[in-house]
Formats: structure tokens, C-alpha cells, sequence
């Protein structure tokens, strides 16, 4: 039991990657754009792949009539996702010091990677949603009003994963390391539940 | 490309094995092999090429950029010529770089630029160039490929045996084609012999910023002062010049110049005189010089007039000239990498005169004179003689190496670029150029390390070798191969104004550094704006000042009222855009100079002096998006007397 606490402590710390390292990306590339721009979404703010590319982006969006792209005081996930993610690597880490000392069983090992793993969900539709909105609440006076075959107004939506055509560009959108670290440690929390339920048979 | 070029040598060879059989290959002869010309020239669409070529544009007056092997041109860099598609020369901000002694000179004839070195090596930081007719030396930044320093040259006159550079870029140097009376008087032209003289300027260059600098004007006997090229590694410190004319002829001098068997090379032992120099010898003289400066931060150039100049008498420092007798009104003078062969390309002559730098300093210490010419020690022609290149070409103009042992030189008359061999002085090979070859260029080839892959010989006559356009047309490049034994032509493309010399070096050295946008943040000009918000329109009695921005795809402001007739308006334009090769172009009806080109972060300034009442409309030149035709604006111009104020907006605001 002493090593599945160590595990569920370190797999629990390994969420803190995400204060420092970027959650997800999304790439946009075009023929005029060679070298692609993009944006890093950290857990508390967007910023750019390069130093200009927020800007760039909003420039070319706003001729789709797309809202800028929100600053951290603009979305109030920004303030919330650090505390989410903070508390529940504490929470995580006292839990493994607890089977550490024996105090509880495993399955408080089970019991966080559940309750991480519906924050998770939340975090990812709400991110969705974002994306959404985003990608659909234009301006009415945009400069270009695209329509899809249905003659309905055209979504700019980005996809949650993976890639999409939206106009001449080619959007890509991918976890970072900051989203690996912390699959790695919520799966290393389920490695440290079996090891202490094995131990405790054993 | 590699691959492709081993594919299609591969595949040559072949072809070669089934038709000659083994034993016969011949490089360069063969059908098979010739179509190989074409891949080695060939750069795919999306691929950059593996060499830069700067060519001067002769009287064009500027630089123009080219990618090898291909012949692409990439960039023409305005230098000592106004220059309407960005607005170089027209904006207010670049006026001051034309600026000279005898006021604004819009144009030069740009001869030969050399890329800055340090230790022997290019090292890719600025690229100088000379202007011909009224003195003067550019300074180039090669992150930005903008000209970035102009300074004048006084007491010279025809600037031709510029613009070459030392192996630490120590001195950019610069002689004097012309002998002129120093200082300038009214006195008979025929008075010339032993009366005028040439000048060779010393221009230091600040390490960090590359500033120039006149450190000193050696005053030299008045002869003609045609090519020069600095010595190397082990005669690094001394300074070549070839000359004409020590016939001091002042009229029909094509025949009156070219009656000495011999005229001289001038070796300058610039070390002997730069410590001279420091230890307060020479003489300062009154001059008028402008010195111009460009600075990125502000975007903008400041002319300053200089008052004197220190000049120096060469007998004055023993030791620091020689004359070395060369046959035949030598043209090119050109040392090889090692620096131990000094070429004298004696333009009349058949012949090459390869003098020896050991054999130079042995025969000054054994004093092993043959006269002087004004006092100035005449080294024995026998004494220093290194060799004789038999070419059995006619007219040697310039001379470059490859960094392997092999020599290759121009010859104007015969046409034709000539390989051969340093030391043994044998012709290796010769292939045809088209037509009457000036200068050539390897890239690195004025340095101690050569890039011996290709040569590119810059000719004179065009004629027929393109499709006709009129009786004037583009010079003509030829491309060769030069990395086997022989010379294989590779490929003709057209240049633009007439390049005398040109420098190159591999594309790796310059494009990592390229700049893509300049910083708005970093963008100190006086009239510039940060954000839309802050545009404004301000009178001060008849002159009036619009702050504007741009940003895809209009204008901040784009109506403005309140202007009158005989108003000077000075429209700022800076340009919000960060993203790279996105600029905006700004154009007024009526203006009497050119359109502006903003790139993305900086400042362009443009006078317009409304002559007519009503509602003027501007526009953007650029195409800069798919809402470029709608970048667009209007300025009311209203009667000298009329009261309407100014006012300003955007979309009503």
C-alpha cells in the first residue's frame, strides 16, 4: 500500500503540468499562410504559437464577423479551470499520503479518478460549447456572410479534436503536453488503485 | 534536388554506357549530359535556391538580388536611386539619403558591392557598394535589405575602385577614378600633369553598427585609380590598386592614356598609415561631405554635413607605397584567397602579370627599386613577377578563384572566361560567354573561402540572346558549373541595369536572419501611432499633419475635411498589420511623388500640396486582401479662405 500511495501522490502532482504547459492547440493553415498560426490554450489563457498570432487570427476573423479571441479576464473558465485543477492535485496528493500511511483504502484512489474524470467531461463540453459559440455568434454585420449548401448561416466552429476544412483554411485541433501529463496521472491514479487492492490481498 | 541530380547522373551515365561504351565519357559534350544542365539549374516550385547573388545595377543605380542557381530575381534594393515602388527617395523620411554636397542627386551608377568579413570570411552582416559619379559609399543591412548609410566621398571623382572591404571589414575602401585638382579651383585642364591628384579613402566601419567613418585620404600622384582589392591572410594590411594613365593625358585619353608599356599596381601599407594616423600624423583639410544615416527605429534618415577630412601625403610614411610595374593599362586587380598572388588583369595585353606578395616585401627590403613616380619607390618588374598566364585571350578584365588552386578570368575581347591554374600559370580550360565579359563572381570569391560551385560571368552585349524588345535591352548572365575540371554553361538569364561586379554567398549565411515584420512596439517614429484611437489630423498655419493607420482593410481615418488649397499635408501612415508580407500602399490623387509602401510596423511619411477645391479620394496600392479595392478614403479640400475646420473619422467616429 505504500507504493500505490506514492503512485496516486505522483500521479495526482502531474496535474500540475498544466499550470506551466499548454492544455490543447488548435493550427490553422491556408495557402497564404505556409508557416501556420495557432493558439496555445493553457488552463488560465489563450496565447499565440507565435508572438502575433491572436492578433493575426482576430484580424482575419473579423471579416467573418467572429468575436475576438477572449483575453483571461473575458472568461470566467479561466479563473475557475487553475482552482479545479490546483484543488484536485492537492486533494489527490493527500489522499496518497493517507494510503501512504494506511489510513484509507484504495478506492479513495478510485474515488478521485472518478470525481477527475467528470470534471474532465465538464471541462471538455464546456470547452466544446466555447467553441461553439465561438465559431457561430457572428456579427450580423459581417464583411462575408457564408451560408452552407442549406442556405443556413456557416459555422466557424473549430473541431474538439481532430481536423477540419473551414474556408481556405485547414483547422487542426490536438491536446498538448500540459492535457498528456495529466492523462498519464489520472491513469497512474487507477495503476495506483489496483496496486492497493493487490496489496491488500496479498 | 539532390537526389533528383544523382537520379538524372545516374541515368546520364547510363545512357552514356549503352551509346559511347565504357571508357568515353567526356563531360559536358554529350546530348545526354547537356539535358543534365537543366536539373542542375532547376529549383522546384516551393524550393529556395543555394546561393545569394547581389548584382550592382550599374546606372540603375541600385542592388538587385538573385537566387543561384536558378537566376531568379528576388529583390531589387534601392540604394543611391529614387525608387517609386516603395517610395524610397520620394518619402520624407528617405529624402535626406540622396542628399550630397551638391544637394539632392537623385541617382548614381552603382558599381561594385562586397559583402562585409570577418576573419577572411563573409559573414553576411551588410553589403557596401559604391556610387560612381558623385562619391559615394552605401551601407546595406542584409537582416532587412534596406540601405541603411550613405556617406559622400570628397576630393574623388568617379569612385570606381570602391567599394572593397578589408578581411575584419576594418575599411571599406574607396579610390578615385578621376584625378581632380585637391581642393577644387578654377585653373586650365591642361594644367593637369603633376598638378592633380587621386585620392584613396580609408573609411572606417564601426564593428557593432556599421557606421562609416572617413579615417583617412592618402594623396596620391593623379593618375587614374581603376580597381582595387584588399590583401589577405598573410597580406592582410595592404591594399592593391591598379592604375592608367600615368600618362597624366587630359584629352583623347583612349589614346593618350595607353602609351606606357607599363603602368603600375599601387600596393598601400594601410597598417604603416593607420598607425601613422593614430599617433596624430596627416593633415586635416576643409571638405564638404554629407554622411546619411537611416535608423530602423524611427524609420528615418538624417543627412549631416561634414567640414573636413584628414588627409595624408604618402612620403610622408616610409613604407607605405609601392608601385608595381603591370603591363598594358591594367583593369582588374584581384588577389587570391591565400593572399600571396596579386592579379593584374592588364586590359590591353594578351597576358596576365601575377606578382608575388613574398617576392614583393623581399625586394622592398632588398630595396630592389627601378626609380619613382613622385617620389614614390618603383619595385623592379622582374624582382616581384610571380608568372605569366599565356592565355591567348584577348582584353583581361577581372579575375576569381575557387578556392581549390584555380583562377578564372574574364577577357572583354576574345568573350570568353579562361581557367587556369595558380602557381603553374596553365590555362586549364576556356568556354565562350555572351557577349564581352565584364566582371564574374563566385560566391565568397573576395575572400580567403570561396564557394567554388558555380561562376556567373556578367556581360556586356545582350544582342540576340533573348527575345527582342527594341534596340535597348536587359544585360545577359551566364551561369557555369565549376566544379569539375571543366566548365559546363549551364544557363543565360537577363539582368537588370548594367551589373559591373556582383557578390554571393550561401543562401543558410542571410535567411535565418531575414527579418519578416518590423515591431510595432519598437517603432520610434516621431509621427507614428500605436493604436487607431490615437489618429488625429493637426494644423500649424499652412501645414498640415494626418496620423493615419492602416489595418486590413482600411484606413484610420479615411474622411478627413478641413484641408484647403496651398495646404502642405503630410500624410504619416504607420502600418498596424504583424504579420509577415502584409503591406499596405498609400496613393493621393494629384501627388507629386510616388505611391508609399508601409511594411507591417513602420512609419512612411508623404507630402501632398492640394492645388484644386473638391473631394479627393486615396487608396491603398497594394492588393493586401480580398477587401483591398475597398481601402479606400476621401479628403474635402475646401478654397485657401475657407473656415471649415478640420475634422477627421471612421465609419462616422
Amino acid at each position: 500500500m505504500k507504493k500505490a500511495g506514492i503512485v496516486m501522490i505522483i500521479g495526482s502532482l502531474l496535474l500540475l503540468g498544466l499550470f506551466a504547459l499548454p492544455l490543447w492547440n488548435i493550427t490553422l493553415g491556408a495557402p497564404q499562410y505556409p508557416e501556420p498560426i495557432g493558439m496555445n490554450i493553457y488552463i488560465s489563457g489563450i496565447e499565440g504559437m507565435s508572438e502575433f498570432d491572436i492578433q493575426n487570427i482576430d484580424g482575419l476573423n473579423h471579416y467573418i464577423g467572429m468575436k475576438t479571441i477572449p483575453k483571461p479576464d473575458e472568461m470566467w473558465e479561466f479563473q475557475v479551470f487553475p482552482m479545479v485543477i490546483g484543488g484536485m492535485a492537492i486533494l489527490g496528493a493527500i489522499i496518497g499520503l493517507f494510503g501512504f500511511l494506511g489510513k484509507i483504502s484504495s478506492s479513495w484512489f478510485l474515488g478521485w479518478f472518478i470525481l477527475m474524470s467528470i470534471l474532465g467531461v465538464l471541462g471538455m463540453y464546456d470547452f466544446n460549447q466555447w467553441l461553439l459559440e465561438y465559431g457561430t455568434d457572428l456579427d450580423p454585420n459581417a464583411i462575408m456572410k457564408m451560408v452552407d449548401e442549406q442556405g443556413n448561416p456557416l459555422s466557424y466552429k473549430p473541431p474538439l479534436l481532430g481536423h477540419q476544412k473551414i474556408l481556405n483554411f485547414d483547422a487542426y485541433s490536438y491536446p498538448l503536453a500540459g492535457a498528456y501529463m495529466m492523462f498519464v496521472g489520472m491513469s497512474l491514479t487507477v495503476v495506483a488503485f489496483f496496486m492497493g487492492r493487490k496489496s491488500k490481498k496479498a | 534536388m539532390k537526389t533528383i541530380n544523382k537520379i538524372a547522373i545516374f541515368i546520364a551515365s547510363l545512357a552514356l554506357l549503352a551509346s559511347c561504351g565504357p571508357g568515353k565519357e567526356k563531360k559536358g559534350n554529350s546530348g545526354a549530359l547537356s539535358g543534365n544542365a537543366a536539373e542542375k539549374v532547376y529549383v522546384a516550385p516551393g524550393e529556395h535556391d543555394e546561393y545569394y547573388a547581389f548584382m550592382s545595377g550599374g546606372y540603375s543605380g541600385n542592388l538587385t538580388v538573385y537566387g543561384l542557381p536558378s537566376g531568379r530575381m528576388l529583390k531589387e534594393i534601392p540604394v543611391f536611386s529614387q525608387f517609386p515602388t516603395s517610395g524610397y527617395g520620394y518619402s520624407e523620411e528617405t529624402k535626406p539619403m540622396m542628399n550630397t554636397s551638391f544637394g539632392f542627386v537623385p541617382w548614381d551608377d552603382a558599381h561594385h558591392p562586397d559583402i562585409s568579413q570577418t576573419n577572411g570570411e563573409i559573414d553576411g552582416r551588410w553589403i557596401f557598394i559604391n556610387g560612381n559619379n558623385t562619391p559615394r559609399i552605401a551601407r546595406i543591412n542584409l537582416a532587412t535589405f534596406e540601405t541603411e548609410e550613405i556617406i559622400e566621398v570628397p576630393n574623388s571623382a568617379g569612385n570606381h575602385s570602391s567599394s572593397f572591404i578589408t578581411e575584419n571589414t576594418e575599411y571599406v575602401v574607396a579610390g578615385t577614378r578621376f584625378s581632380v585638382p585637391i581642393p577644387q579651383k578654377d585653373m586650365p585642364i591642361a594644367d593637369y600633369k603633376a598638378n592633380f591628384k587621386g585620392s584613396l579613402s580609408f573609411i572606417s566601419v564601426d564593428p557593432e553598427h556599421g557606421h562609416m567613418d572617413i579615417k583617412f585620404q592618402l594623396m596620391m600622384p593623379g593618375f587614374n585609380y581603376d580597381l582595387s582589392h584588399p590583401g589577405r591572410d598573410k597580406s592582410h594590411g595592404w591594399f592593391f590598386f591598379t592604375t592608367y594613365n600615368t600618362e597624366e593625358a587630359n584629352s583623347l585619353m583612349e589614346v593618350n592614356s595607353s602609351q606606357n608599356d607599363k603602368d603600375f599596381i599601387a600596393a598601400v601599407n594601410w597598417k604603416v598609415i593607420e598607425e601613422y594616423v593614430n599617433n596624430g600624423g596627416g593633415t586635416m583639410m576643409p571638405a564638404e561631405y554629407a554622411h546619411n544615416v537611416y535608423d530602423e527605429s524611427t524609420h528615418t534618415a538624417t543627412s549631416t554635413m561634414k567640414k573636413e577630412v584628414l588627409t595624408v601625403d604618402p612620403l610622408k610614411v616610409p613604407g607605405a607605397v609601392y608601385f608595381l610595374p603591370t603591363p598594358k593599362s591594367p583593369h582588374g586587380c584581384d588577389v587570391d584567397p591565400t593572399g600571396q598572388y596579386i592579379i593584374g588583369n592588364g586590359k590591353l595585353s594578351a597576358d596576365l602579370t601575377i606578382h608575388s606578395f613574398d617576392k614583393m616585401i623581399a625586394a622592398i627590403e632588398g630595396k630592389k627599386f627601378d626609380g619613382e613616380a613622385y617620389g614614390i619607390p618603383i619595385l623592379k618588374f622582374e624582382e616581384i613577377l610571380a608568372g605569366t598566364v599565356k592565355s591567348g585571350g584577348l582584353g583581361p578584365l577581372h579575375t576569381e578563384f575557387d578556392g581549390e588552386g584555380n583562377a578564372y578570368t574574364t577577357f572583354f575581347i576574345s568573350s570568353e572566361v579562361v581557367k587556369w591554374k595558380l602557381g603553374t600559370w596553365e590555362v586549364i580550360d576556356r568556354k565562350p560567354t555572351y557577349y564581352s565579359v565584364g566582371h564574374l563572381m563566385i560566391p565568397g570569391g573576395n575572400s580567403r573561402k570561396p564557394f567554388g560551385k558555380y561562376v556567373v560571368a556578367l556581360n556586356k552585349i545582350t544582342k540576340d540572346r533573348y527575345l527582342p524588345t527594341g534596340p535597348e535591352m536587359e544585360h545577359s548572365a551566364q551561369i557555369y558549373d565549376i566544379s569539375g575540371e571543366k566548365m559546363e554553361l549551364l544557363y543565360d538569364f537577363p539582368t537588370h541595369g548594367e551589373p559591373h561586379y556582383a557578390a554571393g554567398c550561401p543562401a543558410d549565411l542571410l535567411k535565418k536572419n531575414s527579418k519578416k515584420i518590423y515591431r510595432l512596439d519598437e517603432n520610434k517614429h516621431p509621427y507614428a501611432i500605436m493604436k487607431p484611437s490615437e489618429a488625429k489630423v493637426t494644423r500649424d498655419g499652412n501645414e498640415v499633419h494626418i496620423y493615419m493607420s492602416t489595418i486590413r482593410s482600411h484606413f484610420t481615418p479615411d474622411n478627413i475635411e478641413g484641408i484647403k488649397v496651398g495646404d502642405k499635408v503630410y500624410f504619416h501612415i504607420t502600418n498596424h498589420e504583424q504579420d509577415f508580407d502584409v503591406p499596405h500602399g498609400f496613393s493621393m490623387i494629384g501627388q507629386g511623388t510616388s505611391e508609399l509602401l508601409v511594411m507591417p510596423g513602420q512609419t512612411k511619411t508623404s507630402l501632398w500640396e492640394p492645388k484644386k477645391v473638391g473631394v479627393w479620394p486615396f487608396y491603398c496600392t497594394d492588393f493586401c486582401s480580398a477587401l483591398h479595392q475597398e481601402m479606400q478614403g476621401y479628403v474635402r479640400v475646401s478654397p485657401a479662405n475657407s473656415s471649415i475646420p478640420l475634422s477627421w473619422s471612421l465609419d462616422g467616429e
